[in-house]
């Protein structure tokens, strides 16, 4: 059952997205994030500022680090996609800058995060360049 | 004829005060985090094209113009964490009473500070060490 009215509806007024899906997955990629997070700044104290490439390309090559590097890039992508859009549709109100900006944040992080997939994937495989 | 007294936006009227400063700074370090997501894509792409592309990336990442971003990075991070794990507290409905409220947001914006103290110099000290 719609509580909207059909007026509403009509004009495309109030929430005709999905806005409760939204809002869940920005608390569970939250929650994801402590964990991949925390997880990622342990690493790079451990690999210690300024590693190696050898350091780097030897942590990558543990299966399990590999696995939260790929989680960490496509969650925290997906994150930031999710809070940005909120940014954007709080201070762009014109409706068409804020669609071109919404797209291009959404282009620009899907390309970045298959990026970031595939040197980790490069480098748990061992294909060095 | 004056106009009828009419409603204003909540911000044309709230006073400044710590609650909106976190939640406009849990905003600012999110989009900082957006951007340090792309330093992270550049720093993983470098290192899977191989050693020389990692040491000129490390290079351009250790640049005395770059150093004080990620110091910025790191603080984002962790003061979006912490303000983070309090957002969760609130949306699972707890903490919302003023003095718990104002108690987990001094500990967001200290422990911040704090934290992100304590990882640039650990992470500094192995800068040193590896040097």
């Amino acid at each position: 059952m719609s509580l909207r009215s059909p007026l509403g509806r009509v004009l495309g007024l109030g929430s005709a997205k999905g806005g409760s899906g939204h809002w869940y997955s920005q608390r569970v990629t939250a929650v994801a994030l402590v964990i991949l997070g925390s997880w990622f700044i342990a690493s790079l104290v451990m690999l210690g500022a300024g590693a190696s490439h050898a350091a780097v390309t030897g942590w990558l090559h543990s299966p399990f680090s590999a696995v939260m590097a790929l989680l960490l890039v496509a969650v925290t992508a997906y994150h930031a996609q999710l809070g940005l859009q909120v940014v954007c549709e709080d201070y762009i109100s014109d409706k068409g800058a804020r669609l071109v900006v919404l797209v291009a944040l959404k282009f620009a992080l899907v390309v970045a995060a298959l990026i970031g997939i595939l040197a980790v994937l490069r480098i748990a495989f061992g294909a060095q360049a | 004829m004056a106009q009828p007294e009419r409603p204003l936006s909540p911000f044309m009227q709230y006073r400044w005060q710590y609650t909106n400063t976190l939640s406009i700074l849990h905003r600012i370090t999110g989009i900082l985090l957006s951007l340090c997501f792309f330093v992270l894509v550049y720093w993983l792409a470098a290192a899977a094209s191989g050693p020389e592309r990692y040491a000129t990336a490390l290079a351009a990442l250790g640049s005395p113009l770059v150093v004080p971003l990620l110091l910025g990075g790191l603080f984002s991070f962790c003061y979006h964490l912490l303000n983070g794990i309090r957002h969760l507290f609130w949306d699972a409905g707890y903490g919302f009473e003023l003095p718990v409220a104002r108690k987990s947001g001094w500990a967001a914006a200290i422990g911040a500070v704090v934290l992100t103290a304590v990882l640039w110099i650990v992470l500094g000290a192995s800068l040193g060490g590896a040097a």
